[in-house]
């Protein structure tokens, strides 16, 4: 049935897949051959799509004084490892109870988990908040308390949970289990999509988190490591502004150059790139799953 | 016999009772969470219509009418970053659904399922970079000095561009930084919403002898008319609520640049950490939140008086 010209729009569909692909990729591809480039290339010639010439010299820099990235990586794989755990088991311990039709005072659960979407009380009033009566800031717990429970993760995984065949529970119940054992021995077991695509948009949230230092966080070795990469943008762009002042103040030496901040963005990004196409075959899955009103 | 049915449901009752409290037990902490963190601060609205004092709390702080509105209706902010906030957040909308639409009738349209994956791979990975390295990337290929474009404008004779101090050109280079983290992901409900579909329709209009750009045109796009409608209407709904990492990474903060870029939650943070001006941020606070959830609320009605499925409840 295939006839020449359904051929040729197949052949164009994939020459536009693979040219926005390849648009797509550029900017990262820009990055890491920004960081393998020697400085002196990059002042000469500015940034290009391929290295001149490779070296490692960016990276050395980056690591020749590893006190702030190591504190920054140790804070930011503590926070998101332990806020996905909770983060995930919290949510997973309330989307189950929001499928029982026998629990009383469902609906209004319900309702209030579902308002948070529609209605918040914004910057201001959360900032004075965690500052002001929490005392949050400057603790690591900063990080995590606050957005442990995502009401739009919840309902996620309440459609999920919804979909696994009430008989396979309702055996157990027979055999005495109570809704402990029916959670963790086959909800659980039954719902790796889902909670592998809660767990690893709630581990990417963390990582990428920058917010959170910025607003609460002034000890240095608590800091995430994408603060500290925006740090670094805004120290150059003081020492950009006033140099003849600023060069009083800093070494020069010790400002990082632009292949070394690239590599530090390289270092920064990387694991989250790394991981992601290990999920992806639940993620797409989950995420179609969760959008369909259940 | 009565007797023992009578036994049956009382302990059928007793069941129900332990169950229930197993379960209130289970999300006992959660929702108290949410109480904390999404419900005081709800409470906390009321600073806008106070003077907040840092010694006197949240509710201690005397009252102050609705003088922190006025301070913010008289200053010429007002205008610009509710422009900007709407008039960019259409501007977006518009292209992501126009974009991803396309991507995913084109990825559903090539035959291949196992390179429509490796394509949505691809596409998807730039929604886990945080706007902090997007910035970086940015800065490289704008910056004035050394970045890419300056490069190739002089080598093709132009005049190189300071980007950072050009507030015209932002509204665009926004817009691509939108589309090339979204379009992968947003482009997976419209994908999704298609392999749901009866494809008997295709092959009928392929036995009428349809070419296929007739089947696309005329079979497959009026598909995912009413998906689009819906999803036009749910974004509209959170158009007060602007991506604050996108404008205040990839700007750098740039002061000169607020022309075209500063937006409501650029503002409201600037005014309240950099100039510490509690009163106005939170009346701004308070006038997004609310305007929000109004406008959250018609388009929820307007998408759920399309369709029944559709809308967020």
């Amino acid at each position: 049935m295939i006839n020449k010209q359904d051929k040729k729009l197949n052949f164009l569909s994939h020459i536009i897949l693979i040219a926005l692909s390849a648009l797509i990729i550029l900017p990262f591809i820009i990055l890491l051959s920004a960081s393998f480039s020697g400085e002196k290339a990059i002042a000469h010639t500015g940034y290009s799509v391929l290295p001149k010439a490779i070296t490692l010299d960016a990276y050395k820099y980056v690591f020749k004084n590893p006190k702030t990235i190591i504190d920054a990586y140790g804070v930011t794989i503590f926070v998101s490892t332990v806020y996905t755990v909770l983060s995930t088991f919290l949510m997973a311990l309330l989307a189950y109870p929001l499928t029982k039709s026998t629990m009383k005072g469902r609906n209004a659960i319900n309702f209030y988990v579902y308002f948070t979407m529609l209605f918040s009380g914004g910057l201001v009033p959360s900032y004075i908040l965690i500052t002001q009566y929490l005392h949050l800031n400057d603790t690591i717990w900063v990080y995590i308390l606050p957005g442990l429970v995502s009401p739009w993760y919840v309902f996620m995984m309440r459609t999920f949970f919804k979909g696994i065949p009430g008989e396979i529970s309702e055996s157990a119940y027979v055999d005495g289990a109570n809704e402990y054992i029916i959670f963790f021995r086959i909800i659980i077991p039954l719902s790796k999509p889902v909670i592998a695509t809660v767990a690893l948009m709630m581990f990417l949230t963390k990582w990428n988190d920058w917010m959170t230092s910025m607003l609460y966080v002034n000890n240095e070795s608590l800091m995430s490591l994408q603060y500290q990469l925006q740090r670094i943008m805004q120290n150059i762009q003081l020492l950009q502004s006033n140099e003849s002042e600023a060069q009083n103040l800093v070494n020069i030496k010790d400002i990082p150059g632009e292949t070394a901040r690239m590599a530090m963005a390289v270092v920064a990004a990387g694991p989250a790139l790394i991981i992601f196409p290990f999920f992806q075959k639940y993620f797409v899955k989950g995420l179609t799953v969760g959008s369909v009103k259940g | 016999m009565n007797n023992t049915n009578n036994v049956k449901t009382h302990r059928k009752k007793s069941l129900r009772r332990m169950q229930n409290l197993q379960l209130y037990s289970m999300c006992a902490l959660p929702v108290l969470l949410i109480f904390i963190f999404n419900y005081i601060p709800m409470a906390g609205l009321v600073l806008a219509f106070k003077n907040f004092r840092y010694d006197k709390g949240m509710f201690g702080s005397p009252w102050a009418g609705i003088d922190n509105f006025r301070f913010f209706f008289e200053s010429d902010s007002f205008i610009k970053i509710t422009r900007n906030t709407l008039g960019l957040n259409a501007l977006f909308i518009f292209l992501i659904i126009v974009c991803s639409v396309a991507l995913a009738v084109t990825l559903f349209r090539i035959n291949s399922r196992r390179a429509t994956k490796v394509y949505q791979t691809v596409l998807i990975t730039p929604h886990f970079v945080s706007w902090v390295v997007a910035a970086y990337i940015v800065y490289a290929l704008l910056n004035p000095q050394y970045g890419l474009i300056n490069h190739l404008l002089v080598k093709f004779g132009i005049e190189p561009i300071d980007w950072y101090a050009m507030p015209k050109a932002w509204p665009a280079i926004l817009s691509i930084a939108y589309i090339w983290k979204h379009i992968g992901l947003d482009s997976v409900i419209y994908y999704a919403a298609l392999m749901g579909m009866d494809s008997s329709l295709i092959e009928a209009a392929s036995v009428d002898g349809a070419t296929r750009w007739q089947q696309t045109r005329f079979v497959i796009i009026p598909q995912l008319t009413v998906l689009i409608v819906i999803q036009t209407i749910l974004k509209i709904g959170g158009i007060f609520r602007a991506d604050f990492g996108m404008f205040y990474q990839l700007t750098r903060d740039v002061g000169m640049l607020y022309e075209t870029t500063d937006v409501i939650d650029t503002f409201i943070f600037r005014t309240m950490r950099v100039v510490g001006n509690m009163g106005m941020s939170s009346a701004v606070g308070f006038l997004q939140s609310v305007v929000g959830f109004v406008l959250v609320m018609v388009t929820n009605y307007v998408s759920k008086k399309i369709d029944e499925d559709y809308g967020l409840f």
